[in-house]
Formats: C-alpha cells, sequence, structure tokens
C-alpha cells in the first residue's frame, strides 16, 4: 500500500518534471564575456521545439555568417552573437531577453520565432532601449498595437502571407474558406488578415476550428474542416502544425474536395513533406534560395554548414544582421535611437530585399512571392521546390500606413 | 440530420472513430507501460523515446536498408526489445533495491538523452514514411472516409493487446511472471530463473513501445518530437487506469481516446487538457485508479 503510493507520488512528479525539463535547456546558451566594449547580437529562437527548423540553430548559424561577412568588428569593436532557446513560451523569452539587456549588455535581439515571446521581448526591448529585429516572428501586432519605436519586423508578417496567399486564391475563384487555427497570437492574427482578404475578394469564412499549439494528431481538425463543405480550407499555423495538418489532409481525402492554402509554409516544410504530398499547394515566401544568384550563393553556403537550404527567417536573420551593422557604423555608435534612425533611411539592398525599406511603424516593406510547390517530376534538383507565380511589390504586400493601427508611427 | 447537443450525428460518429484510432495508440502505449509497472515496479519514462526510436528505426530501414513496413513490424520491436534487455541488464538491474525515484529518473534522462540525439541529427520537421501500398486508400464508412490505414492500426492494436493480457492473465507463463513479481524469492526457490524472466518483460513492454513507433510511422511525420507529444497523456492514461492493471490500461487508453475525440468537436482548444481534468477526478475519487487494487 505505502509502496504503491510512494509510485503515485514519483509518477506525478514525473509528470510535473517533464512539464518543466525545458529548464535544463533554457541554460543552454553561450556566455558571452562581459565586455562593454562589444556588440553583441542575441539570436532569441525556438531550438529545439516544433519552430526549430524554421529558425533555430540555422538563425544563429546566419547571424554568425552575416558577422563574419562584416568582417568580425564594427566601428574597430568585436561582436558577438548569443543565443538562446525560448522553447515557445513567452515567460521564459523575456526572462532571457532581461537577462542579456541587463547582465549581457547585448544590444539587439533577433529571430524572436513565435509571435508570443516577440511581442513579450518587444515590450522589455522598449522599455530598456535596445533593439529587437523580429523576424521568425508573424503577427502584425508588432508593428500595430504593441508597435514599439524600438521594433523592426524583418522577413515577413501575417499580413503579408494573407494577403499573398488567401488574396490570391480567393480571386482565383475559391470563395468559401475554413480555418484551421493555430491557438495563440500567431494564428489567431493570420486568421484575422486571412479572413480579411477573403472578404476583400468577395469571398466568406464558413468557419473555424482553433487547435492547441504543438498538437499531435489533425485528424478530427481535418474531419471538421470537410464538413463546412468549404471550398478552401486555410490553415493558419507553422512548423509541425502544418506538415501535420497536411499531411492529415491528404490521408483523408480533403484535398479531393477542397483546396489547401498553407498561410505558413516554409521551405523546410515542404522539404520534410516531400514534393507528393506537398505538390500544387500555394504559398506565399519572403525569400527563396532559388531566385537568382546571389540568393543562390548564400543558399548554398549556408547548406555547406546546415545541411539544409535557408529558410526566409534565417535568411531574414542574416540579412538584418547586416543592416543592423551597417547601421551602427553609420551612425558611429551603437546607441539604439541613432542606429534605428539610421536603420529608417537606408534602403536595403542584399540577397534579401531590393529596395527594401523600414518603415516609422518598424515594417521592412520588401517584395514577397507567391509561390506554388512544384509536381515531384518537376523538381530537377534538391530543394527545387517552388515555381514562382508572381512577386509581389512590397508596398502591396504589406498593410499600407494608412491601416496603421501603431499609436507612435501615426503621430510622426 | 439528427443532432447530438447541437452536433451533426455525422461528424459526432466520424470523430469518435478517430478517438478510437489515437486510443489504440494509448492503449498499446500504455500496455507497455502496465506490464513494466506490474512486473517490475518500474516506471519507464523512455517509453516515450522509445517509441519514436521505434518510428526511426522502421524510417531507417525504409530509406537506407530497403526494408518493408512488414518486415519493420516484425523487426524493429525485436530490435527495440534487445536494446531495452541490455538497458535492463546494463543498467536498470541495479537499481531495483533502490527507491523507484532512481529508475525514474535514470529512464527520464535516457529519453532526453535519445530524444537530443535524434533532433541533433534529424532535426524537429520530421521524415515523411509513406503508407505500405496494401493498406492505401480510405474505406467510407457512410458518415466519414477513413482511411484505411487507420483501420489497419485500430485492428493491429487490438490484436497486440488482446493477445497481451491473455498471455499475462489466462496462461501458466503468464502466472509465473505474475508470481514472480509477488515474491521473487520463493519463485527462484521454484528453480525459476527471475531475472531472466524480468529482463524478457522488460524487453517485451519496450518491444510494445517500438512496435507502437512503426504503427504510428505512416500514420504522422516520424519526428523526433513525437514520443514526448504523447508520453505525458499516456502516463495520464496509466494512472486513469490503475498503475499495473494490464485490461485498465487497454480500456483506459480507448475511452480516453474516445473522451478526446469529443473534446475536439465540442471545444477543441480542451482537447490537450481533458486528459489532466479527468485524472485529477480520478486521483481525487479513487486514488488507485479505475481497475487498479491497492496492493
Amino acid at each position: 500500500m505505502k509502496q504503491a503510493n510512494k509510485m503515485k507520488l514519483s509518477l506525478v512528479a514525473g509528470l510535473l518534471l517533464s512539464g518543466i525539463s525545458g529548464f535544463a535547456a533554457a541554460a543552454d546558451k553561450d556566455a558571452g564575456g562581459i565586455s562593454d566594449g562589444a556588440v553583441k547580437i542575441g539570436v532569441l529562437t525556438d531550438m529545439s521545439g516544433l519552430y526549430a527548423d524554421l529558425g533555430g540553430r540555422g538563425s544563429v548559424e546566419a547571424a554568425k555568417m552575416a558577422v563574419e561577412d562584416f568582417g568580425g568588428k564594427v566601428l574597430g569593436k568585436p561582436i558577438e552573437v548569443l543565443s538562446a532557446d525560448h522553447q515557445n513560451k513567452a515567460d521564459i523569452g523575456a526572462n532571457i531577453a532581461r537577462e542579456w539587456y541587463d547582465r549581457q549588455g547585448v544590444d539587439m535581439i533577433t529571430d524572436a520565432m513565435n509571435s508570443a515571446v516577440a511581442l513579450a521581448t518587444a515590450k522589455l526591448t522598449a522599455e530598456k532601449k535596445r533593439i529587437l529585429i523580429a523576424n521568425g516572428a508573424g503577427s502584425t501586432k508588432l508593428t500595430n498595437e504593441e508597435c514599439t519605436p524600438y521594433t523592426v519586423h524583418y522577413a515577413y508578417d501575417t499580413y503579408a502571407m494573407a494577403k499573398g496567399t488567401a488574396g490570391t486564391v480567393a480571386k482565383q475563384g475559391g470563395k468559401s474558406w475554413y480555418f484551421l487555427t493555430a491557438d495563440y497570437a500567431f494564428g489567431q492574427s493570420l486568421q484575422a488578415d486571412a479572413a480579411k482578404a477573403v472578404k476583400a475578394a468577395g469571398g466568406e469564412v464558413l468557419g473555424e476550428v482553433k487547435h492547441p499549439l504543438n498538437a499531435a494528431d489533425f485528424s478530427s481538425f481535418i474531419l471538421q474542416a470537410q464538413a463546412s463543405k468549404a471550398k478552401v480550407v486555410g490553415l493558419a499555423d507553422a512548423g509541425g502544425d502544418i506538415v501535420n495538418a497536411i499531411k492529415a489532409a491528404n490521408e483523408f481525402g480533403l484535398t479531393k474536395d477542397q483546396t489547401l492554402a498553407g498561410l505558413l509554409v516554409m521551405i523546410t516544410d515542404v522539404n520534410s513533406l516531400g514534393l507528393p504530398t506537398a505538390q500544387g499547394l500555394l504559398l506565399t515566401e519572403g525569400w527563396y534560395w532559388d531566385l537568382n544568384d546571389e540568393t543562390r550563393k548564400f543558399g548554398k553556403r549556408f547548406f555547406e554548414k546546415m545541411k539544409k537550404m535557408p529558410t526566409m527567417v534565417q535568411a531574414g536573420v542574416y540579412s538584418a544582421t547586416t543592416t543592423y551593422l551597417k547601421a551602427i557604423q553609420a551612425a558611429g555608435t551603437d546607441n539604439a535611437d541613432a542606429v534605428m534612425a539610421e536603420m529608417k533611411k537606408t534602403k536595403i539592398n542584399d540577397m534579401f530585399a531590393k529596395n527594401g525599406h523600414v518603415r516609422q511603424d518598424g515594417r521592412m516593406v520588401h517584395d514577397m512571392y507567391l509561390m506554388q510547390v512544384k509536381k515531384p517530376a518537376e523538381s530537377k534538383y534538391p530543394w527545387d521546390y517552388y515555381n514562382v507565380k508572381a512577386t509581389i511589390p512590397g508596398d502591396e504586400a504589406y498593410q499600407p500606413m494608412s491601416e496603421s493601427r501603431c499609436a507612435f508611427a501615426k503621430k510622426s | 440530420m439528427t443532432d447530438i447537443f447541437g452536433i451533426p450525428l455525422q461528424a459526432f460518429l466520424g470523430q469518435l472513430a478517430l478517438g478510437l484510432v489515437n486510443g489504440s495508440f494509448y492503449a498499446v502505449l500504455s500496455l507497455g507501460l502496465a506490464v513494466i509497472f506490474g512486473l517490475l515496479n518500474l516506471i519507464n519514462f523512455a517509453h516515450g523515446a522509445i517509441y519514436m526510436l521505434g518510428a526511426f528505426l522502421a524510417w531507417m530501414g525504409l530509406t537506407w536498408l530497403g526494408v518493408n513496413y512488414w518486415w519493420s513490424l516484425l523487426l524493429v520491436p525485436l530490435v527495440t526489445a534487445g536494446a531495452g534487455m541490455i538497458l535492463e541488464r546494463s543498467l536498470l538491474r541495479r537499481l531495483y533495491g533502490l527507491d523507484p525515484l532512481y529508475g525514474l529518473l535514470l529512464t527520464f534522462g535516457l529519453a532526453l538523452i535519445i530524444e537530443g540525439l535524434f533532433r541533433q541529427m534529424f532535426g524537429v520537421s520530421g521524415q515523411p514514411y509513406p503508407v505500405p501500398d496494401a493498406l492505401r486508400g480510405a474505406t467510407n464508412l457512410g458518415f466519414m472516409l477513413l482511411p484505411t490505414y487507420r483501420l489497419w492500426v485500430v485492428a493491429a492494436s487490438l490484436v497486440v493487446c488482446a493477445s497481451t493480457w491473455f498471455v499475462i492473465e489466462r496462461t501458466s507463463l503468464g502466472a509465473l511472471l505474475r508470481a514472480a513479481t509477488e515474491n521473487p524469492k520463493l519463485v527462484q526457490a521454484f528453480g525459476v530463473n527471475v531475472p531472466l524472466m524480468i529482463m524478457l518483460t522488460f524487453g517485451f513492454g519496450v518491444g510494445l513501445a517500438g512496435f507502437a513507433g512503426v504503427l504510428a510511422a505512416p500514420a504522422t511525420q516520424v519526428s523526433p518530437l513525437m514520443g514526448s507529444h504523447l508520453i505525458i497523456t499516456v502516463f495520464a492514461v496509466v494512472v486513469i487506469g490503475g498503475m499495473g492493471s494490464i485490461l485498465g490500461s487497454v480500456l483506459t487508453g480507448l475511452g480516453l481516446g474516445l473522451v478526446e475525440g469529443l473534446a475536439k468537436v465540442f471545444y477543441a482548444p480542451a482537447s490537450s487538457t481533458v486528459v489532466f481534468v479527468i485524472m485529477a477526478l480520478v486521483l481525487i475519487v479513487r486514488p488507485a485508479g479505475l481497475f487498479g487494487r491497492d496492493k
């Protein structure tokens, strides 16, 4: 009897233990030396969870490549790259950011995969007067309700993804929609933006189902989407979730009568699904490694290190880091206000963006691409996954300033 | 069409069918845990990692060696069982006299190591594993199109669960096993090699996890995270069913799959927590679990 009770106690303790196991990983970051005479860049990302392949170690590598290409020094001072795993938890992410700002003297945080983490970090960053360049996060709140003068939203946002994919599909006749949405800031933001784009194109939204982040099984959500009889099923989730959702949709025959629209599919997701399952899928990307010679060059360099082609987030981290360092050089200081002013007035021209610019509200405006996943027979070499269907000019892709809900940017 | 609590009957039945599929996975996994716990008094936290390992072994076999699904279904459980027996012999055996917490910590550590290694090697997005040709397509159940593979999952798990239950509860070998856990010294005195029996039992429990992994491979992405996704729920199943109860864990596994399926119809965001709410209630009302007996 006593023995059995003890067992139960340890089992329940074990359950709790596994819930907090992440703390071990939280300490898993390279703690750089604390020297004031250095520019420190913190890559805050998901190292181990469902988004780890979209950003993760690849983002850290991209930041390091950018620093290396910059010469390792800015204004004669060394540049350091730190990294940490936020485990997709806003509180853990904010704690790491606080630690970085207060104790490690970090000047800029990038990647910020996961919108919940990015929103928490943005607030803190403004309070501490440092800089956040969000690449992995998608929520448009970063440059609207929760905008700050210290946030730059770089690679993409849910508005651009939703408008690119949902807008196009709705215009092509996909008028009735059902959404399968990740139940947190990012999914809700993506769904709201997509629903707006659908309605603007004359379509209607029949319903939605919200699934928990990191859901293990999508079959029942797929079943609900089938029951809705909507023409298009919009997937407002990402990473491991969208991969599992697409797989289940194929298995349950959803794709026979309904169209799938992936609102945030990245190239690693397509790779993981394989072309036989992913073919034909329409999606929007902020960057693709096989666009031109410059992108191919970066893609191949990255591939040699990571054995995977970079996602738009990872390419964005490279570009953002370079942009930030250039701004420091031009401003002659790493003071956040001066650097932000510099970033907002300089055009970005590199392998990631052509004539990109950072707007008052922090949105980095650059061209987006509407892609269709190739059929297996069309793919000629490894990672040859997309046909570029259209280039969406930055000013059309992103939410116009006239619709902005960002308080400080409207005043200025 | 008839409605049940405002949900169309069709959707209701569909979710129940899917709940049964998920429940089958819970059942096979919690069965393995229950066998190990019942006979060894060990809480095997590495169970989820071994399930993931099973799926990856199937994937590696197919991709690198050309071993097809059916052979994997046979071989992978044997390989994982072998690995389990080595583990039992080399590490776990040293902990038998100690507080059960040590076994839990050891297996928990192992789970983290195995998962970390695979994450390092394969990333988190996972690898696709094709459904075997014979089980492709879908069966129209009238209220839904159920992929044939999922039907196969239910059938295969039920057969495995039923035979395990039969062997342990209804054969003389099973009687010996149960006797050996009650009083190992006495059984050894009758000339039975108890340590060998324990090793084989652990191997069997672990083999079941490997088997579940192969079953899961075509149904989900083969990903390093697939084990940790599932294991917490499976532990809850074992607690609810009554630790060590073979029949209890199987029935609870299926039952909770159904409950989860229903939660997804009525209020999807609750589907990930409903099992734990039930666990808390059961612990309050029947601390030994629904089918458990206080020892």
